[in-house]
This record gives C-alpha cells, sequence and structure tokens, in this order.
C-alpha cells in the first residue's frame, strides 16, 4: 500500500511535468516577466487576519520588570496602551499615564514579556493525540519543502490554553516534524484563538523553513528502502535539492520559468533570505556539517533546534551567529540525544553565543520558565553565575529573534506589541505561575477571572470545561 | 501496608544479602549539622536541624539533636537535607538509550509469556539513567516491566539506585496491568476484551491456586503443578504468576486514566475481594476521588497531566493530586516516564498550585511527601526507607537550596549511609567541555 501511493506520486508528478511542457509550447512567446506566474506570484495567499482584540490602558507599578533584552528594573512601572508598550521605567515621572488606565500593584510581583516558544507542534499535533490528527509530518518523501503548516494547524487544539494560562507563551513557531530533510514552512502564530489559522497568524512574521539533521529522515526513509538511510545520504539529497534551489532561482531571475513550484519557492525564499532555516539537529558534527552546506549554498541557518550538543562547538555557532534552540535537560531518548547535559545553555552563554529555551512539546510549553530555572542553576554549579534578567532574555527576545519577530515583539521597549505576563512571583521559580497575561495590550489570561480563561471547541460539554487547568 | 506484610520476608532476605555485599562495609556513620531537615512524612522544614546516621540508618533528625561523639560530621552551611527521592512505576535499569532496541529491556511483546516475566533479573545497576537519577538525588525506584504482548506485563522490582551491585531490595513486588486504552489495544481491540481477559486470567489463576498450584516464593518455579483444566487460555507460568495476586500476596498495579475505568478497577474487589490494589496514572482520578478514598486504594499519579492527550484522559488538570490528597486519596507521584530526577519540579509545581485561585495542590511538606515517604509506604516499604524519621535507611540527600525549586541541585547522596559517587557520562562531558575549544590536544585526551 504503502508504495502504491509512492507510484500513484511519481505518476502525477510525471503528468504535471508533462503538462507543464504542453502548456510551454503554447504560451511561451506570449511570456514576459511581467505577467509569468512562476515570478509574480502572491506570497502571502493566506495572510493573517489577526486583530489585536481590544483593551484598556494598564500600569503596573512597584514589580520588578525584567525587558527581556537583558534589562532588571526593581521596583519598576510598564505602561501600555494602545496594543503597544508604551514604556517602562524606574518611576510614574517617566511615563505619561492616562486617566483611565487600569492601574495594577506589582508590589512582590514580575513582569516580563511574553514568553515565546520558538519550537512548537500545537495544532499540527493537536490533544487528543489520534491519529486523525497526526499532522505534523508529510512523510511520503524525504524533502516536502511545498508543504506549510499552516494548512495543518487546528485552532482548537486544547493546549494553546495551556500554554497561555500555565506557561504565559503569547507568540509561537509551530513547526512541521522532523521526518523529513525538508519538512515545510513553519507557522509564527499569536497565541490567541481563532476559528481560523489565519486568525492567529502573528502579522509580518517571515516564513520558516523546517530543515531535519541526523537519525530521523534516515531512518523514516531508510527503513522504507530510499535514500536517505545514511547520514551521508542526508547531506547528498540536501545538497542535490539545493542545488535545483540555485537552478531555479537562476532561472527565475533571469525570466526564464516556465511554471510554478511550491517547493522550489520555498528553497527560493531561503536562498533570497526572505524564509528562514529552523534546523533540527542534535550533533555538534553535524551541526558543523550543516553551516558549510549553508556556505555552500549561500543561505543562513536561524537556528539549530534541540542542539543538544551544541555546548561542544559554542565559538562555531558564536562566529557564525546561530541560535541554538535547546532543553534545559532532556537526555538519553534516542542515540543522538546521549550527549545531552544539562549545563549545555550555560555553557553556550558563556561562550557568548545565541541560546534560546524550546519546548517541542505540548507539556513543556507550559513551563519553558523553569527550564530556564534549570539550565540558569545547572550553570550556576558549574561556575557559570548567569543573572536573572540574562536567562529571561532566552524564553523572550532569543527565540523573538531566531524565529524573525523581534522588531515586534520579546522585549519592554516603547512601540512593541503589548505581550506582557505579570507573575505571581519570580518566574524563574517553581512556584510562579502567570497572574495575568496580555497580548497586544488585550488581557487574555486573568488567574483570578475564570471567564478570562479560554476553552476551546474541542472541551466544550466535556468533563473538565472552564475547569482550571 | 498491606504489601509491606507479604514482602517482608523476602526483604529481610534481600537486607541480608546487602549487609554480607556492600553496605555495611562502607556505610560510615555521619551527622550532618547546621542544616534545613525535611523529614519528608509530610511535616514543614526545619531550619538549623542535625540529621545523625549511623550503621547506614537514620539514628535521629531534627532540630536540637545532639551530635554522638566520633561521628563524622558534613556542616551543611545551612542547605537542605532530604530524604532520598523514591520513584514509582519507572523503567530505571531496564535501558540505556530509549530508542536504541538492544539497550531497550522494557518491550516483551514476541514474548510467550507476559505476567511471568520478572523485571529483577533484567535490571543493570550500571545502566546511564540509574547514575543520572542518582545525581539527581533518587535513591528508590518501583521499576515496572512496560509492554508484553498482553494486558498483563509481568512483575516490577523494587530497587535501590546504589552504586553496587545489588540493586534490587524487593523481587517480583508488584504485577502490572493495562486496563485503559493501552489494555485494550493489547486485548484484542476494546475495553470489552480487557475485561474478559482480566477476568478469564484472574480466574484461571484461583482455579490453579484451588489445585495446590502457584505457591512459593516464585511460584513459577514450583515442580510437579497440578493438572489444568483443558481450555486454560494462560500458559502455566503466567497463570501461576497471577495466584499470589489472586490471592492477595502481591499487589496488582492497574495502570487506569478515565473516571469509568477507575471505577471498574475498584469493583474488581467485588468478585476478588483479596486483591491489592494500587492505581497507576490515574488522571481522572479527582473525577471519582471520593470512591477512591472509601476503597482505600491508593494511586501513583502522573502529576501535571493538563492535556486530553487521549479520550481516556478528557479531565485532565494539574489540580488532580490535590483534590484527591484533599479527598483521603493516598497519593504519590509517579508514572512519569520521562526521567525520574524530574520528580521534585513535578512537586515543586503542586506547591505553586496552592497559591492559584481555583487550584488545588499540596502543601509544601505534603509535596515532598509525595515523592519520598508516601511512595514508600505504596511500595510496602514505609517502614524502611522514604523518610529522615529513626530506623530508616540512611538514604539522605544534601542540596544547594529548596529541593522543590527547579533551579536547585543535589550537592551529596547517601545510600543506606553509604556516600554515594555522582559522576556519569553527562557530568565527565560537562568537565570536558566547560571550555569548547581544543588545547594542545584534542579534547579526547582530557580525562
Amino acid at each position: 500500500m504503502r508504495t502504491n501511493r509512492f507510484l500513484v506520486g511519481a505518476a502525477a508528478l510525471v503528468l504535471a511535468l508533462n503538462s507543464a511542457g504542453a502548456g510551454l509550447a503554447k504560451d511561451k512567446k506570449a511570456e514576459t516577466k511581467a505577467d509569468n506566474p512562476a515570478v509574480t506570484f502572491n506570497k502571502n495567499p493566506y495572510p493573517s487576519t489577526y486583530r489585536p482584540y481590544p483593551g484598556q490602558p494598564v500600569l503596573i507599578t512597584g514589580a520588578t520588570v525584567f525587558d527581556g533584552k537583558g534589562g532588571r528594573i526593581d521596583g519598576g512601572a510598564v505602561l501600555l496602551k494602545d496594543g503597544k508598550v508604551v514604556g517602562v521605567g524606574g518611576s510614574l515621572a517617566d511615563l505619561a499615564v492616562p486617566a483611565d488606565a487600569v492601574r495594577i500593584d506589582g508590589t512582590g510581583k514580575f513582569v516580563t514579556p511574553g514568553i515565546i516558544d520558538a519550537h512548537s507542534h500545537l495544532g499540527v499535533y493537536p490533544s487528543p493525540g489520534v491519529q486523525a490528527h497526526s499532522d505534523g509530518n508529510e512523510a511520503t518523501a524525504p524533502t516536502t519543502a511545498e508543504v506549510w503548516a499552516e494548512h495543518s494547524v487546528w485552532p482548537q487544539d486544547p493546549g494553546f490554553s495551556r500554554a497561555l494560562a500555565n506557561g504565559g507563551v503569547t507568540s509561537l513557531q509551530v513547526l512541521p516534524g522532523s521526518a523529513n530533510l525538508m519538512g515545510g514552512r513553519s507557522a509564527v502564530l499569536k497565541n490567541v484563538y481563532a476559528r481560523t489559522v489565519q486568525g492567529m497568524k502573528f502579522p509580518g512574521a517571515p516564513y520558516g523553513l523546517k530543515m531535519a539533521c541526523g537519525e530521523n529522515p534516515k531512518r523514516v526513509y531508510g527503513g522504507k528502502g530510499r535514500m536517505p538511510s545514511t547520514r551521508m545520504g542526508n547531506f547528498a539529497v540536501n545538497r542535490a535539492t539545493w542545488i535545483k534551489a540555485q537552478e531555479y532561482r537562476r532561472k527565475r531571475d533571469a525570466g526564464k520559468l516556465e511554471t510554478r513550484d511550491l517547493a522550489m519557492e520555498t528553497l527560493a525564499g531561503v536562498l533570497d533570505g526572505e524564509i528562514l532555516i529552523q534546523n533540527h539537529c542534535y550533533r555538534a558534527d553535524e551541526m558543523a556539517l550543516v553551516l558549510d552546506m549553508a556556505k555552500e549554498f549561500g543561505y543562513k541557518v536561524s537556528a539549530f533546534h534541540h542542539a543538544v550538543e551544541a555546548y561542544k562547538i559554542g565559538d562555531l555557532l558564536k562566529q557564525n551567529g546561530v541560535c541554538s534552540a535547546v532543553w534545559a535537560d532532556w537526555w538519553g531518548f534516542k542515540m543522538e540525544s546521549l550527549d545531552a547535559i544539562p549545563e549545555n545553555a550555560g555553557i553556550l552563554y558563556k561562550a557568548g553565543a545565541c541560546v534560546v529555551i524550546h519546548s517541542d512539546d505540548a507539556n513543556g510549553i507550559q513551563r519553558l520558565n523553569q527550564e530556564a530555572a534549570k539550565a540558569q542553576g545547572d550553570a550556576r554549579r558549574a561556575g557559570i553565575d548567569i543573572p536573572d534578567a540574562e536567562v529571561i532574555r532566552w524564553l523572550t527576545l532569543n527565540p523573538a529573534k531566531a524565529i524573525g519577530v523581534d522588531q515586534q515583539t520579546g522585549s519592554l521597549e516603547a512601540g512593541k506589541m503589548a505581550d506582557v505576563v505579570l507573575w505571581n512571583a519570580n518566574p524563574l521559580s517553581t512556584y510562579a505561575r502567570p497572574e495575568k497575561v496580555w497580548i497586544d495590550g488585550a488581557l487574555l489570561f486573568d488567574a483570578a477571572d475564570p471567564k478570562r480563561r479560554p476553552v476551546s471547541d474541542f472541551e466544550l460539554g466535556q468533563s473538565g470545561e472552564g475547569d482550571v487547568k | 501496608m498491606i504489601a509491606r506484610r507479604l514482602i517482608a520476608p523476602r526483604l529481610i532476605a534481600a537486607a541480608l544479602l546487602a549487609s554480607a555485599a556492600a553496605a555495611p562495609a562502607l556505610a560510615q556513620d555521619f551527622a550532618v549539622t547546621n542544616a534545613t531537615v525535611a523529614i519528608g512524612d509530610g511535616s514543614a522544614p526545619i531550619p538549623n536541624g542535625t540529621v545523625v546516621v549511623r550503621g547506614g540508618k537514620v539514628v535521629a533528625a531534627g532540630a536540637g539533636v545532639a551530635v554522638p561523639a566520633g561521628v563524622r560530621v558534613i556542616d551543611a552551611q545551612g542547605k537542605w537535607v532530604t530524604p532520598g527521592l523514591v520513584v514509582a512505576v519507572t523503567d530505571l535499569g531496564l535501558r540505556d538509550v530509549e530508542a536504541v532496541d538492544d539497550s531497550n529491556d522494557t518491550e516483551a511483546g514476541k514474548s510467550p509469556f507476559s505476567a511471568a516475566l520478572d523485571i529483577a533479573a533484567a535490571i543493570n545497576p550500571d545502566d546511564m539513567p540509574i547514575q543520572i537519577s542518582r545525581a539527581g538525588g533518587v535513591t528508590r525506584a518501583a521499576v515496572a516491566p512496560l509492554d508484553t504482548g498482553t494486558i498483563f506485563a509481568g512483575q516490577g522490582a523494587v530497587i535501590d539506585l546504589g552504586a553496587d551491585p545489588d540493586a534490587v531490595t524487593a523481587a517480583r513486588a508488584f504485577q502490572y496491568v493495562e486496563l485503559g486504552e493501552q489494555g485494550a489495544r493489547k486485548a484484542g481491540g476494546g475495553r470489552v476484551a480487557v475485561q474478559a481477559a482480566l477476568r478469564n486470567a484472574l480466574a484461571e489463576a484461583r482455579e490453579l491456586a484451588r489445585r495446590g498450584g502457584g505457591q512459593g516464593a516464585d511460584p513459577r518455579l514450583q515442580d510437579g503443578a497440578p493438572e489444568r483444566p483443558g481450555d486454560a487460555l494462560l500458559n502455566r507460568f503466567d497463570a501461576a504468576a497471577l495466584v499470589p495476586v489472586v490471592q492477595g500476596r502481591q499487589p496488582l498495579y492497574a495502570h487506569v486514566e478515565r473516571a469509568a475505568d477507575i471505577r471498574m478497577a475498584l469493583n474488581l474487589k467485588r468478585e476478588f475481594p483479596a486483591l491489592k490494589l494500587v492505581l497507576v496514572g490515574v488522571t481522572e482520578g479527582w473525577m471519582v476521588a471520593r470512591e477512591l478514598a472509601a476503597a482505600g486504594v491508593p494511586v501513583f499519579a502522573t502529576p501535571l497531566n493538563d492535556l486530553p492527550d487521549r479520550f481516556e484522559q478528557i479531565g485532565a488538570t494539574q489540580s488532580n493530586v490535590g483534590r484527591m490528597a484533599r479527598a483521603g486519596v493516598k497519593v504519590a507521584l509517579g508514572a512519569f516516564f520521562d526521567q525520574p530526577r524530574y520528580a521534585p519540579q513535578y512537586a515543586g509545581n503542586l506547591v505553586a498550585l496552592t497559591r492559584l485561585p481555583g487550584a488545588s495542590g499540596l502543601d509544601w511538606g505534603a509535596a515532598l511527601a509525595a515523592i519520598t515517604s508516601v511512595p514508600a509506604e505504596v511500595l510496602g516499604q514505609g517502614d524502611r526507607f522514604g523518610s529522615l524519621k529513626p530506623g530508616r535507611a540512611g538514604d539522605v540527600v544534601i542540596w544547594d537550596g529548596d529541593p522543590l525549586e527547579a533551579g536547585s541541585g543535589v550537592l551529596r547522596v547517601f545510600i543506606d549511609g553509604v556516600e554515594q559517587p555522582l559522576a556519569n557520562h553527562e557530568t565527565r562531558l560537562r568537565d570536558r567541555y566547560k571550555v569548547p575549544t581544543e588545547g594542545s590536544l584534542p579534547k579526547a585526551y582530557e580525562w
């Protein structure tokens, strides 16, 4: 059955090529670069319809403020208005406070930018995790750069609400899985329920392309008797695909494209610098090879994801300006995770490389702050002292940078999106939970108000609807 | 508690064995002074406390405890001391790398045996997860066989995580059975099939016992087994292994999540009154908390499930543990198969819930107890380890801060009074790569 499906796919491809050839013969003379659909196509055919929800101006005073870019203000004030951060300061005198502002006494509490997860599968592997919901891996060919995660995201995944209420997550990058060398485009979302995925899409966020090193692609395709079945096969398929993408781009720029090709459009977008590479890669040696492959074909890796051995090559990662999106201490679940160490983030930080704490998990996304705290503690015991405010950057501005939205969110700076969490204690404590979460200035979670807790369609009418989760 | 009674004779044997082999030879009398001492019995931590361990056992712990003359003193400098962590329903000792099948003994799906499988024989005390869990303060664990071709997974063991060859404290400590969605798959599809498989198995075991079979310390090994009915479905080993279960001499750990499945499990006791049930997972336990409490059935609850990951977990909430505990259910944390060293973080999250409007959690003392004394009690080992009460094993962990805080870590670990090595694959890599760049020789020469 599996073989049949592949044969059908191959046959369809041949047909597609044939019909493209026929079209070419007919239209060649009439076609110019200006009206060539392979060149002039709409790059944003499923545009974001997300609009910030209404919010009142909010003034938080007397709180410990971590601004997301490494700064800490004790007894600080934060003013939000019209969906934006107006200002952050040590006193009210710094801020022009509107008369109608909701005033919140933040004494003993903490304020951070909204938490950002650079690696989530919410929506594409939603709860309940039944086969009918398994929409994260188009595991039918080793490169599927043509698929887009947003076409799989189920906006009613109950996991979005848990990430908001327990984790203070306001933005996330939803990635295809890692079965494929090139798994498809990511979707960057605001963590706001909507009837459509377009209603969740982060306005103006770039796409990412998920790539994967190592065990998964070679296992999935080697197991089917197909290439790649080895790590060298992984690279060969990747390089052959990049060569095609370069050729496609040359033809495009020369006005010689004959037809659209979804996969090649994505790969050309990477080579154009418009689409960011998000590369699942565990081992240090493979990351180093990927960095050379990126140079070979002229693209940049935005972040290595999982990167459990990043600590071995912190210097190289710093030099190449690549972020490492890591867990605190996942270990030993597969061969390529055997050299994971809890000091990974700390050693990377000391090397001056960009650290991002990610989840890859519907439970972990609810405790990214605790993951960061664990990494900080393990670093401290290894003699690397990292201030809280720097650690908060691993959950806010750094992931924003890795997914390309750091100009809009990720730190508490005037003019940026008012994506803000008020915590009932230091978020690097296990005992801390979000008290209130604002997204673009709208209060979308309030621990004290059961009605400010989203309940997905799936949970309506079922046990525990609206329960504290 | 009931289980303790039946395991006791075996325990004594195991303890004697341990004394012959390792513990007393290395066990040192010591006192930890100037510590924040958490006994692990549910009480609040005690500042400026002392713990005294002699002959491998706790002699005294608390405030105003005198240090006997001649005992080595460890000044904790205000740091925290707890009993070693006890984590139940793990796969410790059964694998090195989960996804590397050759290193993984958690599955026996093609074996002709199921209930008869005895995990004790497979425990590898040198495996990396044991070393890494030990460095995380875990000193005792229950190891469950996880995956066979039937609803019965076989017989689990209680182990210690000491760096010595004698890992197994209690072999054949419990039988493990899948009664929910996973069980349905194993039984041939659907909960109806689970019910038939379960009842038939227990009935065959009862019949075997009636004919005098399945007795002795390891019922499988009995010679001259009696004749069985011609239509028996279980092989003789599996049937014999279930005799102690149906007679209540060996607890039956049943994995259930859905409220209805929990009720079904509790109802089993009507047909098989001697069953000593312990429920595992129990995501929807809060929905039947009163019935659980009334039945006196303890649970190993997966701590923070709050997603309807499966249809049998629709009512999942992090408040599950707190609500069950409030209703009087004996709740230990367990059955999280990621890493046992996460136990304190999970317990800390239950404390966090006490500060969240509408949520239920555990106070600090109860949260620590849920990963120390309570699991020890459910395992039937409460008088042997799991707290710093006098007479308990000298399982002592010194932490650099509040152990339930994610940022805290382990400084020293003692098991049966023996200080344990904490170096492992992770720490060795850390030491090598603290400075990642290579020096005058490759990294392979730095060790």
